[in-house]
C-alpha cells in the first residue's frame, strides 16, 4: 500500500480552505501550517501562465528526513506515511534541514511537526481533512499501489508532475496539469 | 525573458523566508569539535613517534584543554535542541544512515577517552603533584601503560570526529551549498590547522613552534586547494548548485568569505608564516590568531550559507 495525493492544478483556486481545515483538524498553533498555497506565475508577458498549488509534505518514498533523524522519531508509518513521534524527537532539526520542500517546522512545544495525511482520519477510512473540505474537489487521496483506486486511475489518465523529482526523494504528491 | 514569480502565504517561523533553524550553537560546536579533533590527532601522532618530549605543548599540555572544548561544544549542541528533555533518545538509538547519530556516538567515545588521555600526562606535567589517593595513583600508572594503543584509537577517532563536523552538513542533499563531498575533508583540514596554529601560539620551545608553523602552512595550502575544488564542483553541477556557488561569487557571502575566511583567515597568515619561518620578525601569535579566527568564521559562514541555499522557490 502506498498512500498518495493527486492535486488538480486546473481545479485549485487557491482559496486556502485546505490550509484552514488542516489547522483546525490538527490544532496547529497560530502562525504555523502543515499545508500551504503557492501561486506560480510564469512565462513572458502577455503569454503568462498561472499555476496554483496546495503544497504539503510529499511523504517521499525515499524520505531524507527519516534518514537524517538520529533517534527514529521520524519514521515511515502505515502506507508509507512519514510521521514524527513526539516523545522520541530531540529537536535537533536535522530533518528540517534535510527536507527540500521545507515541509517541517518546530512546534512551539519543541518537537518537529508536519503533515500526517491526517492518519487519525485515514485509519477510520476517512480522507485527510484538506481533501474533504476542498470546494472544487481538486484533491484526491488514495492508494497508488491499487490500480483500481480513483487516484491511480486519475494519475494514469492525466498529465502530472511531482515537485523537484531531481532531488531524488520519490515524492508522493502528484500535481495534475 | 521567461520568468517565474512565486507567491506563498506560508510564513513558518525559522523556515520562511529563508531557513534559519541553526544559529550560533551549531557552527560553534563544529569549530570546537574540529579544534579538539586536531589537538588529539597531533598529540596521538607525536606520541606514536616517541616525540612527546620534543613537542610537549602538542602532546602533553594542549590535550588538557580537549575535555573542556568538547564539553563546551556539547553544551552548545544541547542548547540548540528544541526538545531538550528527550535528548537521551540519542543514546537509545543507533542510526547508521544519520550522521547526527554516529556523531553523537563518536562523541560518547571521544569525550571520556580524551579525559583519560589528558590524565595520562598529569605526572609528566606536574611531577610534584601529590595525588593523595593510592587508587588514583595506581589508575594513572595503569593508563600510562596503555598510552600507545590509546594513541592509535585517538588518531582514528580524531579523524572521524574532524570529518564528521563537515559530513554532518554535506549529507543534506536539500541544501545545495552543503551538499559537497569536499566539506568533510575541508572541515578536517581546517580543524587540524586550527590545532596547529594553537600549538604554535602556545609552544614555548622554538623548535616546536617552527615545526607547527610549517605544518600549519601545509594545511593552509591543502585547505585553499579544497576551497577551489568546492567551487569548481558546484560550478560544474546542477543549476541549484551553481546558484549556491553564486552566493559566494558576487552574492551576499562574497565579502565575508573571500576577505575574512580566505584572505585574513588563510592567505595573509600563510604569508606571515612564511616570513616568520624566514626570521623576518613576525610574532607567532599574529598569524596563529588569524588562522583560529578564520576557522571559526568559516563554520559560521558555511552553516549560514547552506541554510540560504535551496531547491524550491
Amino acid at each position: 500500500m502506498r498512500y498518495a495525493m493527486a492535486i488538480d492544478t486546473k481545479r485549485c483556486v487557491g482559496c486556502s480552505d485546505c490550509v484552514v481545515a488542516c489547522q483546525t483538524e490538527n490544532n496547529i498553533p497560530i502562525g504555523y501550517c502543515r499545508d500551504w498555497i503557492v501561486e506560480s506565475m510564469s512565462g513572458t508577458y502577455p503569454e503568462l501562465q498561472l499555476e496554483i498549488r496546495s503544497e504539503r509534505c510529499n511523504h517521499c518514498s525515499d524520505a531524507p528526513c527519516v534518514r537524517a533523524c538520529p533517534t527514529q522519531a521520524s519514521h515511515v508509518g502505515k502506507g508509507g506515511i512519514v510521521l514524527v513521534e513526539e516523545t522520541e524527537c530531540i529537536g535537533c532539526k536535522a530533518c528540517i534541514a534535510s527536507c527540500p520542500y521545507d515541509a517541517r517546522f518546530v512546534h512551539p512545544e519543541g518537537y518537529v511537526d508536519k503533515c500526517t495525511f491526517c492518519i487519525h482520519r485515514v485509519e477510520k477510512g476517512q480522507n485527510p481533512a484538506c481533501v474533504d473540505v476542498c470546494p472544487t474537489h481538486a484533491m484526491i487521496f488514495g492508494d497508488m499501489d491499487d490500480p483500481n483506486s480513483d487516484i491511480a486511475k486519475l494519475v494514469a489518465r492525466r498529465k502530472w508532475k511531482t515537485l523537484i523529482p531531481e532531488a531524488g526523494t520519490k515524492p508522493n504528491i502528484y500535481y495534475l496539469l | 525573458m521567461v520568468e517565474e514569480i512565486i507567491t506563498s502565504g506560508r510564513m513558518t517561523p525559522e523556515v520562511d523566508p529563508i531557513l534559519h533553524i541553526w544559529g550560533w550553537e551549531i557552527p560553534l560546536y563544529l569549530f570546537l569539535g574540529g579544534f579538539a579533533a586536531g589537538i588529539l590527532f597531533f598529540s596521538a601522532l607525536f606520541t606514536l613517534q616517541n616525540k612527546e618530549d620534543r613537542y610537549s605543548m602538542a602532546v602533553k599540555v594542549l590535550p588538557l584543554a580537549v575535555p573542556v572544548l568538547l564539553a563546551l561544544g556539547l553544551g552548545a549542541l544541547f542548547l540548540d535542541l528544541s526538545h531538550k528533555r528527550y535528548f537521551w533518545q540519542l543514546y537509545t538509538n543507533i542510526r547508521w544512515e544519520s550522521p547526527m547519530s554516529w556523531g553523537a556516538w563518536t562523541l560518547l567515545l571521544v569525550t571520556p577517552l580524551s579525559i583519560v588521555w589528558a590524565a595520562s600526562w598529569i605526572e609528566d606535567l606536574f611531577p610534584k603533584l601529590d595525588l593523595r589517593y593510592d587508587w588514583l595513583k595506581q589508575a594513572i600508572h595503569m593508563i600510562r601503560d596503555y598510552q600507545k594503543p590509546m594513541a592509535w584509537a585517538l588518531i582514528v577517532l580524531a579523524v572521524i570526529l574532524g570529518m564528521y563536523t563537515g559530513i554532518l552538513l554535506s549529507a543534506f542533499n536539500a541544501r545545495p551549498f552543503w551538499n559537497s563531498a569536499i566539506m568533510g575533508p575541508l572541515f578536517l583540514t581546517s580543524g587540524l590547522s586550527t590545532a596547529a596554529a594553537a600549538i604554535a601560539l602556545l609552544a614555548r620551545d622554538h623548535a616546536e613552534r617552527s615545526m607547527f608553523t610549517k605544518i600549519d602552512l601545509v594545511l593552509i595550502a591543502v585547505e585553499l586547494f579544497f576551497i577551489i575544488h568546492l567551487f569548481m564542483g558546484f560550478l560544474a553541477s546542477t543549476q541549484v548548485h551553481i546558484q549556491a556557488a553564486e552566493m559566494f561569487l558576487g552574492g551576499e557571502f562574497t565579502v565575508p568569505f573571500w576577505v575574512w575566511v580566505v584572505g585574513i583567515g588563510l592567505a595573509v597568515p600563510a604569508l606571515l608564516e612564511i616570513l616568520e619561518l624566514r626570521k623576518r620578525g613576525v610574532p607567532t601569535f599574529v598569524p596563529a590568531l588569524m588562522v583560529i579566527g578564520g576557522s571559526l568564521m568559516l563554520r559560521f559562514i558555511v552553516v549560514e550559507a547552506g541554510q540560504a541555499s535551496r531547491w524550491l522557490y
